[in-house]
């Protein structure tokens, strides 16, 4: 195809929606392709819920998608000059949702008229935009231990401030983020090596040596809930009654899923069916077949991510989808993971397909961003080639 | 922007990606596809089904005619089922101080009676009224509802099933409850139904019931439960894990149980039991009696009674134990005692008969020896008269029967006296006849009587020895002074010839039912056979076809001498419609032929106990009856029992009672 080929196909598109003919189709529609498992599980999961969760979450989908657009129609890189109000924003989020009144013993919610914010999710997105500048501006001194220690301690303050709501789950992404941004950032692998044995260290002085002389850094049903997997109990009363009834869930699905008859997720031995364990009310629903579906999209999206990190114009972007990367893969793995008994129990969402405004607009605009990456170096990739003919 | 570096680092991020990934997939793979069935099984375990029993209505009760006697009425009980309770002591006492509330009970704390089944002993604990009747009602059947309330409004009802969430294990179930259309008209015969209990629940007679089940625990009610009961159904629904209710599954209805239809005539009934208060009433200071009147050839009872009686709906109600003992303790004269089965006693003159068979049938009598009746007769020091002092001079056993000559079987008595410890021909053939063994009515609670011999007194003689001085069963209980326990005189005197005199005219020890009576007089008229009688005639399907006839066998065959029994036989007509006989006065000029005899038992510091019974045979008519009446302090048999009987003739051949006459005669 010619340049003035391709200029034809571009002008007879509206001008406004032109920018959509360099995004990544793959990507949009298994983001899109996620949604719609979501709302066909969260129907199936809340059978005496009627269309509720079906019409919030399309709602919230619907938000999350002019989200994306409009993050794809800009160029990222401006992004960058916000950093600081970008990580101040986050900072005063996760600290005003401390002074907010408690549900089931958290604080993780802004009540809105209209809806609740959970900022850790945006935390997320945030964090990675602000901690990406940061690091692009100390490209040249990666290799310095201080650009190490920096990044990783802006990626633990919010971190820390997480765990306090509590939402230990979030705050592992945080940390999780800041680790994956600075490895595909450049820090060499002696630093990350030094990083990770810190981050052992520091486990093992959480769940072993602070119990042991008598300091109780989480309080006990988190301990539980972190190392419960490792030998699941039948007892009700015990913290992994849920990754029991997670395991029965998913296991009886079989090959196809139970469908109607799934009472595991349908008569309410699955603790939070549309949240939490959303992946095991599919497993049970639609089965090996519905289970195998979703983890295939989410490894097109790891795989679009990817492909996006190598191909963006510049570190920013690259750093952006490494962050981006991060952020899904631990939500994922973790998520799935908690709900087949091989992974700790921690509240994360799984990206797109669990209920919760908060999280599926801050995916979408995730996958906004990673399109904008996409666009711009299409985009840049282009004028380059006209550059070349001309 | 693809360094070499970047390149290196991505490629890390993708393998570790794609390791993560082929981990899930395997485990979804291990879990779904090769562990899916035992999950599965797992799933199912989960209980999302409850059944809810559903009671079945227990099966009608009809007399003979078709009228209905005992039903059913709809009621609504509230119930909880402990294991739905909160589990923190507090939610509890908060629910049950709603429930009270609502209820209209009372919170206070008060004494309660539990029983601990671990350490088996009753511990007195202050709770209130609700976890009162938890704890007492659980200690009876661990896993059982507890009604906390029974016949509550349908508002009542509604209020609750509104507000569940505030009302967790709390059901308000449509319970039946018996009915008594005709009150106090046979009521002692039906028995009472209620909660089973934990011993209950071990007897097979209730097998297959559950914790939960309504049986019948005494009268025609326990006898026949195995048809009325009926089979529960349930109500199959499904709820989550927390147990709220989702949706109603496909139940099973219950099956109504079968109707009982019984032999018994309400016409009859109502009149025997009218003149045997008119009879109680003339008679002071008669206080109770009864009467059976039943078919002498198979043992169907067309009508039995007892007086006082009660109306049976009160029981429908949980009543006080102060209205309970004021409405049916000894100032009312117990009128929960069935008398006809549950009130042995002497029977007086009605013995003879059974006394004239063993003189007859062992040779030590003829049918043509006389004895001559001077007026007394003595055994050493003591002599005995008859009633009034008459002497009737020289007597067959025919006449003497006819006059119910004292003397005569006095005489008897003493010729058929031993000493061997199950007695002589009159007590075998008192055992023969029925007399001190159950009857075998289709009824609970029939007491069997007592059958005296030198075996009886003797064991008698040791059991107030032992009492009086505290040994052998009585050992560490007081003493007595001889005779203080009442089991027997105290004297230690063994069996004497005088016991068999006594027992000869059915007096002294000798304890007899007026069932047992009418089953031994009913062997007289129909030719020896011991009937087994019985109340229920069939058991019939709630459309009114016939399951199962009740017609048992009878119990034995006395093969009496065909013409011995003609003789007591003729002895009994002429007592009770020939001139000079004891009942003349009474059955003289009934249209249909009688075979009666009087009977006046004497009780220490007692009014006189009168019987009678009479029958009119197979032979006499088409609808041959026996009937037999006791009052208790009515004076002599013919004055106090035999016009009730004829009250029952006349009903049962004419369809109305005659002018009530008493009796006129003074004989025993």
């Amino acid at each position: 195809m010619t340049v003035t080929a391709i200029q034809a196909v571009e002008e007879q598109a509206p001008e406004r929606f032109r920018f959509l003919r360099r995004c990544d189709p793959l990507l949009a529609l298994s983001a899109l392709g996620l949604v719609g498992c979501s709302l066909i599980t969260l129907r199936a999961a809340t059978p005496n819920s009627g269309n509720y969760y079906v019409e919030r979450q399309g709602l919230y989908a619907a938000i999350g998608v002019v989200a994306a657009l409009v993050l794809a129609r800009i160029d990222y890189t401006r992004l960058r000059e916000y950093k600081y109000g970008l990580y101040g924003l986050m900072i005063f989020l996760n600290l005003i949702v401390l002074g907010m009144p408690a549900v089931n013993g958290s604080r993780r919610w802004i009540p809105l008229p209209l809806f609740q914010v959970q900022p850790s999710e945006f935390g997320k997105i945030l964090l990675i935009l602000s901690l990406a500048a940061f690091l692009t501006d100390r490209s040249r001194r990666t290799h310095e231990r201080s650009t190490t220690a920096r990044i990783m301690l802006l990626a633990l303050i919010p971190a820390l401030l997480v765990m306090a709501q509590p939402d230990l789950g979030t705050s592992i992404v945080f940390a999780v983020v800041g680790f994956v941004i600075l490895f595909v950032g450049g820090t060499s692998f002696k630093q990350l090596l030094a990083l990770a044995l810190l981050a052992l260290l520091a486990i093992a002085v959480v769940l072993i040596v602070a119990p042991a002389l008598g300091m109780h850094v989480l309080s006990g049903y988190q301990v539980q809930r972190l190392t419960g997997f490792l030998h699941p109990s039948q007892n009700p009363q015990s913290a992994t009654w849920n990754i029991h009834q997670s395991l029965i869930a998913v296991g009886s699905g079989g090959r196809a899923g139970r469908g109607i008859h799934a009472t595991q997720t349908r008569l309410g031995y699955l603790s939070a069916p549309t949240t939490d364990f959303v992946f095991a009310a599919l497993g049970e629903t639609y089965g090996f077949v519905g289970g195998a579906i979703v983890l295939s999209l989410y490894a097109l999206i790891i795989w679009r991510t990817l492909r996006i990190l190598t191909i963006a114009k510049n570190l920013y972007g690259t750093l952006i989808a490494g962050g981006i990367l991060a952020m899904l893969m631990v939500q994922v793995f973790v998520n799935v993971g908690m709900t087949i008994g091989i992974a700790p129990i921690t509240g994360i969402p799984l990206p797109l397909v669990s209920y919760g405004g908060s999280s599926v607009v801050v995916t979408m605009i995730a996958v906004g961003l990673l399109q904008s990456i996409h666009i711009q170096a299409r985009t840049a990739a282009a004028s380059k080639a006209r550059q070349l003919i001309s | 922007m693809l360094t070499p570096q970047l390149a290196r680092r991505v490629t890390v991020l993708g393998t570790f990606a794609l390791a993560l990934f082929a981990i899930i997939f395997f485990r979804l793979w291990f879990l779904q596809v090769l562990s899916g069935q035992r999950y599965l099984a797992q799933a199912s375990q989960n209980g999302s089904v409850r059944e809810i029993a559903v009671a079945a209505p227990r099966g009608d009760v009809l007399d003979s005619r078709g009228n209905l006697l005992v039903d059913n009425t709809r009621a609504l009980d509230v119930q909880l089922s402990p294991p739905s309770l909160p589990k923190s002591a507090s939610a509890r006492a908060a629910e049950y101080r709603r429930l009270a509330h609502v209820l209209g009970i009372s919170m206070r704390a008060r004494g309660c009676r539990v029983y601990d089944a671990t350490t088996k002993r009753t511990v007195r604990e202050h709770l209130a009224t609700i976890p009162c009747d938890i704890a007492q009602q659980r200690a009876q059947i661990p896993y059982a509802n507890v009604t906390i309330k029974t016949n509550v409004s349908r508002d009542t009802q509604f209020y609750i099933l509104e507000r569940l969430n505030l009302f967790p294990g709390v059901q308000v179930q449509q319970v039946y409850e018996r009915s008594y259309p005709l009150g106090p008209l046979a009521a002692q015969l039906f028995g009472t139904v209620g909660r089973i209990t934990r011993p209950e629940l071990r007897d097979p007679r209730y097998g297959g019931a559950s914790p939960n089940d309504v049986v019948g625990q005494s009268g025609l009610e326990w006898y026949y439960n195995h048809y009325l009961q009926g089979q529960d159904g349930n109500q199959r629904v499904l709820v989550d894990a927390a147990g709220n209710f989702q949706r109603y599954l496909r139940g099973t209805p219950p099956t109504p149980g079968h109707t009982l239809r019984l032999s018994l005539d309400m016409n009859l009934q109502r009149v025997g039991q009218t003149a045997l208060q008119q009879s109680i009433d003339t008679n002071a200071p008669g206080q109770g009696g009864a009467f059976v009147a039943m078919n002498p050839q198979n043992g169907q009872i067309y009508a039995m009674g007892s007086l006082p009686t009660y109306n049976p709906n009160v029981f429908t109600r949980p009543i006080p134990t102060s209205q309970f003992d004021a409405e049916f303790g000894a100032s009312h004269h117990y009128p929960l005692l069935d008398r006809a089965i549950q009130s042995p006693g002497p029977t007086g003159s009605t013995f003879k008969p059974i006394t004239a068979t063993a003189a007859l049938q062992s040779g030590r009598w003829g049918l043509n020896e006389t004895y001559d009746d001077t007026g007394k007769f003595c055994q050493g020091t003591l002599c005995r008269h008859n009633a009034g002092g008459v002497a009737n001079g020289v007597l067959n056993i025919v006449q003497a029967i006819r006059v119910s000559d004292d003397i005569f079987f006095y005489n008897l008595g003493a010729l058929l006296n031993s000493q061997a410890p199950h007695g002589g021909p009159l007590q075998h053939w008192a055992h023969r006849y029925g007399i001190g063994r159950p009857t075998g009515i289709d009824l609970g609670g029939e007491l069997p009587g007592t059958l005296p011999t030198p075996a009886w007194r003797a064991e008698r003689n040791k059991l107030e020895y032992e009492c009086d001085h505290a040994t052998g069963p009585y050992k560490g209980k007081p003493k007595h002074a001889p005779g203080g326990c009442g089991i027997a005189d105290g004297t230690n005197r063994p069996w004497s010839s005088g016991d068999n005199v006594n027992l000869a005219v059915g007096q002294g020890d000798v304890q007899v039912t007026p069932l047992q009576l009418a089953v031994a007089y009913s062997a007289i008229a129909n030719g020896g056979t011991i009937v087994r009688p019985h109340v229920g005639s069939a058991i019939e399907s709630a459309n009114g076809t016939v399951v199962q006839r009740i017609d048992p066998p009878p119990l034995r065959h006395l093969h009496i001498n065909p013409v011995y029994l003609a003789a007591i036989r003729e002895g009994l007509h002429e007592a009770a419609q020939s001139p000079g006989g004891t009942s003349d006065a009474v059955f003289g000029n009934f249209p249909e032929k009688v075979y009666g005899k009087t009977g006046t038992a004497q009780y220490n510091g007692q009014h006189d106990y009168a019987w009678y019974v009479c029958f009119v045979p197979a032979w006499a008519t088409k609808k041959p009856i026996l009937v037999a009446v006791h009052v208790e302090q009515g004076g002599f048999g013919a004055v106090g029992a035999a016009p009730v009987a004829r009250e029952i003739l006349s009903q049962w051949f004419f369809g109305h009672s005659g002018k009530y006459v008493p009796g006129t005669s003074q004989t025993l």
